[in-house]
């Protein structure tokens, strides 16, 4: 199935060749985690501040086993801040 | 000693200068800056008073951290009654001034009346005086500030001014210093323009003292190694400045798109710091130079940008072909999101001309939305405009209203009203997005609901940085809580509004607090200051800070009824993202809220709250 990932800030060096605006489609296995996107994209888990699927954010303990589904939408970032 | 112990009283209406002490038995109560010019306001001006009346006083004060060594120890605020707001109103900001100002040996400089023709005040360290600035009148920040350093031949004065949209009465004009950094919002510049002051211009070698040297070294600096060590002071913000918000914002559903019609903007992307990092077609280029920072910052949070020369705005005016003060995520933000357009370069040209002409870009930007707004929906005309088709997305309005609200001209000086009086004026009041007359800041309170509370109780009108509860909500800092519920912000919002006017009492800026706890602050505060401060002393300051600061908006004739978010935040849902179907819960948080301050039902602080707090 297809899911779409979002890397932004210092992230974004590793997204696929043929990411837009800092999004790519990528092909998944059905059953698969954040855990599992984040270790097959080699980002440092340290730096996977904030990961929110479809906008919510799921915490550190559920990115295990979250499941993704077709058409979802991975973003992270590092730990960031504004205002 | 950290306080200069100093105050400079100057009297327009009579032209004198003259020095005071500083009362030390309030600063002991109040810290400085936020808390303790509040603290000489409220005593010394009647909450009735017209913003714009002689009678109205405004004072520039610095924390007892300012010009220290302390990180990011460069502030200085405007504290007046708020010429959008009618509101107690405070106007923090960094660059240079605040640290020159406390150099030359001032805690504050009280400004009352008004002057009979323009004056700009003039130190040099012990002397004071003011000075024709007739010259000046009629110029923008940047050449008042050139004009200055020329007239005194010495380049290292620094210089707050106004603009010419001060001058004409906008009513959200800024003090602006070193060129583009602003004590921003409430219209702290346009009660300077009332009183026909055009600028304050500083030089100041004296040094600033500290209690216990060694001790405030050490405390400095392990303050600094935590601010190095974190990834947000250390790694992020100099990276990415504020704008690395604009998609995590607009991801999160919560970004106010079209006047807050949607949560999300499609353009997001176009106008964040990802973009801005981007080389252009023209020349190769980002739009991003560099990052900066202010007086003794070890963040660097600041950007410096160029426009594309190719662009419209710029093309035939070399003038603006520079590097200057480039755009926050909040400005980006009000002069993308809230209007819908997604083009960069004229972002930056508005926001330069914000700089330039010395007016906030939130409240322009957010009243620019509505008037947008009330366009298409046939409230506001071609006729009203001047013929400006003042559509959602049309960079080209966005840039020529800019340019008129700066001159104070056309529809720009309708625009300079703000959303509030706009709306009313056009007959759809619901319209304006706005708190006690000041307009909402870059976060929807329908997907962060704390920060319908924050905008709600703040108490100059709506503003993030009186509670940053989006810092928890979204970001995670210190601990991460659910943006989509109310329970439980009525705490999360009362105890950052309490450490916050500890941070904006000191000299310091807010954004330490992503690092820093008030556990790493007060040793500084202590090691610095006379007398003990402690982290439980530091908190009962924020809170009578913030009773204080109440206590003045009732007196003016604030109530609970003002204490609201308009209908289209707690009766329209959001209609994407994770907020879908969700309006803010304020109904809920706000009584929990009273009740936690220690206030009546209708939100007036008890004689138990007052008495506990020795106010």
């Amino acid at each position: 199935m297809k899911i779409r990932i979002k890397l932004y800030a210092s992230l974004a060096e590793y997204l696929p060749a043929d990411a837009v605006k800092n999004e790519a489609d990528l092909e998944v296995n059905d059953g698969t985690t954040p855990t599992q996107v984040i270790s097959r994209l080699g980002l440092p888990e340290r730096m996977c501040h904030m990961v929110l699927v479809n906008g919510v954010y799921i915490a550190p303990d559920e990115r295990l086993e979250k499941v993704l589904e077709e058409g979802d939408h991975l973003a992270i970032w590092p730990p960031v801040a504004g205002g | 000693m950290a306080w200069a112990k100093n105050i400079l009283r100057v009297n327009l209406t009579e032209g004198t200068c003259k020095n005071e002490p500083l009362n030390m038995e309030w600063a002991d109560k109040y810290l400085g800056q936020r808390g303790l010019a509040t603290k000489y306001f409220v005593e010394e001006v009647d909450p009735k008073v017209d913003p714009l009346s002689p009678d109205n006083k405004l004072i520039m004060a610095t924390g007892p951290l300012t010009g220290t060594c302390a990180s990011t120890a460069g502030r200085y605020s405007v504290i007046t009654k708020g010429a959008l707001t009618g509101a107690i109103a405070c106007s923090n900001s960094g660059g240079f001034f605040g640290n020159e100002m406390k150099n030359a040996g001032y805690d504050m400089i009280i400004f009352e009346g008004k002057a009979k023709s323009p004056v700009y005040l003039f130190i040099d360290n012990d002397d004071a005086k003011l000075v024709d600035a007739g010259d000046m009148w009629g110029t923008s920040v940047w050449d008042t500030e050139d004009a200055i350093k020329q007239k005194h031949q010495d380049p290292q004065i620094r210089v707050a001014s106004i603009g010419v949209s001060g001058e004409k009465g906008v009513k959200y004009a800024c003090v602006v210093n070193d060129y583009h950094r602003a004590a921003g919002r409430s219209g702290v510049g346009t009660v300077m323009g009332a009183k026909n002051l055009k600028a304050v211009a500083i030089r100041g070698t004296k040094g600033v003292g500290v209690k216990d040297a060694g001790r405030f070294f050490e405390a400095a600096a392990a303050g600094k190694a935590v601010l190095a060590g974190n990834a947000v002071t250390g790694e992020g913000l100099p990276a990415f400045g504020t704008q690395v918000l604009m998609n995590v914002i607009n991801e999160t559903g919560a970004l106010p798109t079209r006047n807050h019609r949607d949560v999300q903007f499609d353009g997001a992307h176009s106008i964040s710091a990802e973009a801005m990092a981007e080389p252009r077609e023209s020349d190769g280029k980002p739009n991003l130079v560099r990052n900066s920072a202010c007086f003794g910052c070890t963040i660097a949070c600041g950007r410096i940008s160029t426009i594309d020369r190719t662009h419209y705005t710029v093309a035939e005016r070399p003038q603006y072909q520079i590097a200057s003060g480039g755009l926050e995520y909040e400005a980006a933000w009000a002069l993308g999101a809230a209007t819908g357009v997604d083009d960069l370069d004229a972002l930056t040209f508005a926001n330069f001309i914000c700089n330039e002409q010395g007016y906030d870009p939130i409240s322009f930007g957010a009243t620019v939305g509505a008037a947008m707004e009330m366009y298409e929906d046939g409230y506001i005309t071609d006729k009203d405009t001047g013929g400006i088709e003042l559509k959602f997305g049309s960079a080209k309005a966005l840039t020529d209203i800019a340019e008129l609200t700066g001159r104070g001209e056309g529809f720009g000086a309708e625009i300079g009203l703000g959303s509030k009086l706009l709306c009313e004026k056009y007959g759809h009041p619901e319209l304006s997005m706005s708190v006690k007359g000041q307009e909402f800041p870059a976060y929807d309170s329908r997907g962060i609901q704390g920060m319908g509370l924050t905008y709600a109780t703040s108490n100059r009108g709506a503003c993030h940085l009186r509670s940053y509860t989006v810092a928890s909500e979204v970001l995670g800092i210190p601990e991460k809580t659910d943006p989509l519920v109310s329970d439980g912000k009525a705490g999360l919002v009362k105890a950052f509004q309490d450490a916050t006017a500890v941070f904006d009492s000191a000299g310091i800026c807010v954004f330490t607090s992503f690092a820093w706890s008030l556990e790493d602050v007060a040793p500084q505060i202590d090691a610095a200051c006379d007398g003990e401060w402690s982290v439980e002393k530091l908190l009962e300051v924020g809170e009578r800070v913030w009773n204080l600061e109440r206590n003045f908006n009732n007196a003016a004739g604030f109530t609970a009824a003002d204490d609201k978010l308009p209908e289209r935040l707690v009766k329209d849902a959001a209609k994407t993202g994770p907020a879908k179907g969700l309006t803010n819960q304020l109904d809920k948080m706000l009584p929990e809220y009273y009740q936690l301050r220690g206030w009546t039902p209708d939100g007036v602080p008890t004689n138990e709250t007052l008495s506990r707090l020795g106010l």
